[in-house]
């Protein structure tokens, strides 16, 4: 077995296994830590005030704009990039439906993948500037969110690398870190990228029972 | 000494689910500095919102948290809370949050921090670690019936004197009425000009009412030091009073946190449904002034604005309805930006300007309140509908030499009230 048999074979499916059943298994965790039914009388709807907050706080309101800007803009360029990279980047599209779906879809044109690589770059390389930069930031930084924005940017760049898919090594490389990411993602904080529905969900029920959305 | 076990203990039994999503969520983005009065004016770090919530999170991620037990095992969960790291808690916990809820605002994850502030101050408690100032309000509420020492006979008092003021009877303790009026402790003391507006509007509008000499103080200290079982005992004594009077509404004064208290915590903190309904005053007189029942005849017309409070309008949902009732007697109110559900604390809730030890603190922290008002550019007066944010108001307006009174809602309605033709009848 080649190394990249390897790291897309029984490693592959490891980590992936490790990967799903870590996710579910924090987030049933969270909800089955359940939450005492609310006795106050109610003068709005839950359901609706968590499907409000879920959409009210992808965008900075309340006059933050200007001073979450950084972030937003960082945060929002390095997702936006990633998404587009991990789902429309030809190699990796070919390698879900061999792996995972058995269909495929339409890959982005070079200039496209190119463009999009810049940006996850871009805005993860300003996220870490901020992380050790902004006093407050560094306060707050645990070795976890380092180690977490350290693992992506690892995966990113050996995916760069393994861009010419001619050199064996490389490629075996980009899904070796692909499987530690996934491996680490669960007992990380990169599981916000689930639990920030349930996070701001719980949150707009509460105050959606009271007539508003903070 | 610090009970570090029964801190750790309360602190396991408050993690939910939502506690859970909220710390799991966190991206340690720092964001919610940026909607900390505390922070912004000292630039310290510490006061970042989220960072308050160390001693809770630290036990989630050590002993509750899905798979906490894996990582225990391999050594990567945090270290045992420790007595010290509470001490050194105490302050960002008690002297530099006022549970303004602000911070939920600008999360992108919307994590409700004000809420975790309070389920760590219960922690606090639990260890012996909440301040003097409001442990001894919580025993003058226990013992006297207001955490500011008024007893039961100065009310008496302050009351007959205000209904010869303006002329209208006030019944103590009358069964059957409609509406029990509960008014807080810094009405009473400072304001208790309210007491005469409320007898004239509600003359006016044909509603019954009374005062119970059992339960008067719809302050809950309770709440602010995170002692349940005190903020049970004062929401239980309104409770009983108004079930003993059988009046079909209870209404929360203008003051933040007794709203929070009795409408939204009280029937969960004596886990059953009340035989009344709350209403805060606000939703009254808007309801009142809805159904033609008070009139209003001219307008004040000095500039004004409002100062939301935020347990009343973030985390409260009253949002609309102080602003009608101004447009009804005010023809220059103007709105500060970022008003209404994202408007600035007056800097002294969540029991801040209770305590003393967190005086120079709070008023630093006007600063904030201060150049929201004076990006008006200039105002004549403020209008607020909370006695606690109207005596930190005016505490931090004297601190830093403005020339700004502050007027509360109710007495603003009182005075362009057209008194004149019979009262609507009652219903």
């Amino acid at each position: 077995m080649t190394f990249l048999e390897l790291t897309e074979g029984p490693l592959w499916y490891a980590a992936a296994t490790i990967f799903v059943v870590g996710v579910v298994w924090q987030i049933v965790g969270i909800v089955l830590l359940g939450r005492k039914p609310d006795r106050s009388v109610p003068r709005g709807s839950a359901l609706a005030g968590a499907v409000k907050a879920n959409v009210l706080h992808l965008w900075p309101h309340g006059g933050f704009f200007n001073k979450t800007g950084f972030h937003l803009v960082a945060g929002y360029i390095f997702h936006i990039g990633l998404f587009v990279l991990v789902l429309f980047a030809a190699p990796h599209i070919v390698f879900i439906q061999d792996h995972i779906t058995g269909f495929g879809w339409g890959a982005l044109p070079r200039w496209g993948f190119v463009l999009a690589a810049e940006a996850a770059f871009c805005g993860l390389i300003l996220l870490w500037a901020r992380r050790i930069g902004d006093p407050v930031i560094r306060l707050l930084s645990t070795q976890d969110d380092l180690a977490g924005l350290w693992l992506t940017f690892i995966v990113m760049l050996t995916g760069c690398l393994a861009l010419g898919e001619s050199i064996e090594f490389l490629r075996a490389l980009h899904m070796l870190t692909v499987d530690i990411w996934l491996i680490y993602f669960p007992f990380s904080r990169l599981m916000h990228g689930f639990t920030f529905v349930f996070s701001r969900g719980y949150m707009g029920a509460t105050f959606g029972r009271r007539g508003v959305t903070p | 000494m610090t009970d570090i076990a029964k801190a750790t203990d309360v602190f396991m039994n408050k993690i939910d689910a939502q506690v859970a999503a909220h710390l799991d969520a966190c991206v340690r983005c720092g964001q919610c500095s940026e909607a900390c009065h505390f922070y912004q004016v000292t630039g310290d770090p510490k006061y970042t919102p989220v960072y308050k919530l160390k001693p809770l999170e630290t036990v989630y991620q050590r002993y509750k948290a899905p798979l906490s037990g894996i990582k225990r095992m391999l050594g990567l969960a945090p270290p045992e809370l420790t007595a010290s790291d509470l001490e050194d808690w105490a302050e960002l916990v008690y002297d530099a949050c006022t549970l303004c809820g602000l911070c939920t605002v600008v999360c992108p994850m919307g994590i409700d921090i004000a809420s975790m502030v309070r389920k760590v101050r219960e922690g606090f408690s639990a260890a012996g670690l909440v301040p003097e100032g409001l442990t001894g309000a919580a025993q003058r509420a226990i013992e006297i019936g207001s955490p500011l020492g008024i007893k039961p006979q100065t009310l008496e008092k302050i009351i007959a004197e205000q209904a010869e003021e303006v002329g209208i009877p006030i019944e103590l303790n009358k069964v059957g009425v409609d509406y029990l009026v509960i008014l807080s402790a810094m009405e009473v003391l400072n304001f208790y000009e309210v007491i005469g507006a409320l007898a004239r509007l509600f003359k006016k509008a044909g509603v019954t009412w009374t005062i119970s000499t059992d339960a008067y103080e719809a302050t809950n200290v309770g709440i602010q030091m995170g002692n349940l079982e005190i903020a049970g005992t004062l929401v239980g004594r309104i409770v009983d009073a108004a079930e003993k009077l059988k009046v079909k509404y209870v209404i929360s004064p203008e003051c933040g946190h007794a709203y929070s208290a009795l409408k939204w915590e009280g029937p969960n903190l004596l886990g059953r449904d009340y035989d009344f309904e709350v209403i805060h005053i606000l939703e009254l007189m808007d309801k009142l002034r809805r159904e033609g029942r008070i009139t209003f005849k001219g307008k004040d017309d000095r500039k004004l604005t409002y100062h939301d409070p935020c347990q009343i309008v973030r985390r409260g949902g009253i949002v609309r309805e102080p602003r009608d009732l101004l447009g009804q007697v005010a023809s220059n109110f103007v709105e500060m930006k970022d008003c209404g559900v994202y408007n600035i604390c007056c800097g002294g809730g969540g029991g801040v300007s209770a305590n003393p030890r967190a005086e120079d603190l709070r008023l630093k922290a006007f600063a904030v309140k201060k150049a929201q008002v004076d990006d008006l550019g200039g105002v004549d007066a403020l209008v607020t509908s909370c006695a606690n944010c109207r005596n930190v108001l005016e505490e931090g307006i004297e601190h830093y030499g403005m020339d700004l009174p502050v007027i509360g809602l109710s007495e603003l309605l009182a005075d362009y009230l057209d008194d004149e033709g019979d009262a609507a009848s009652a219903t």
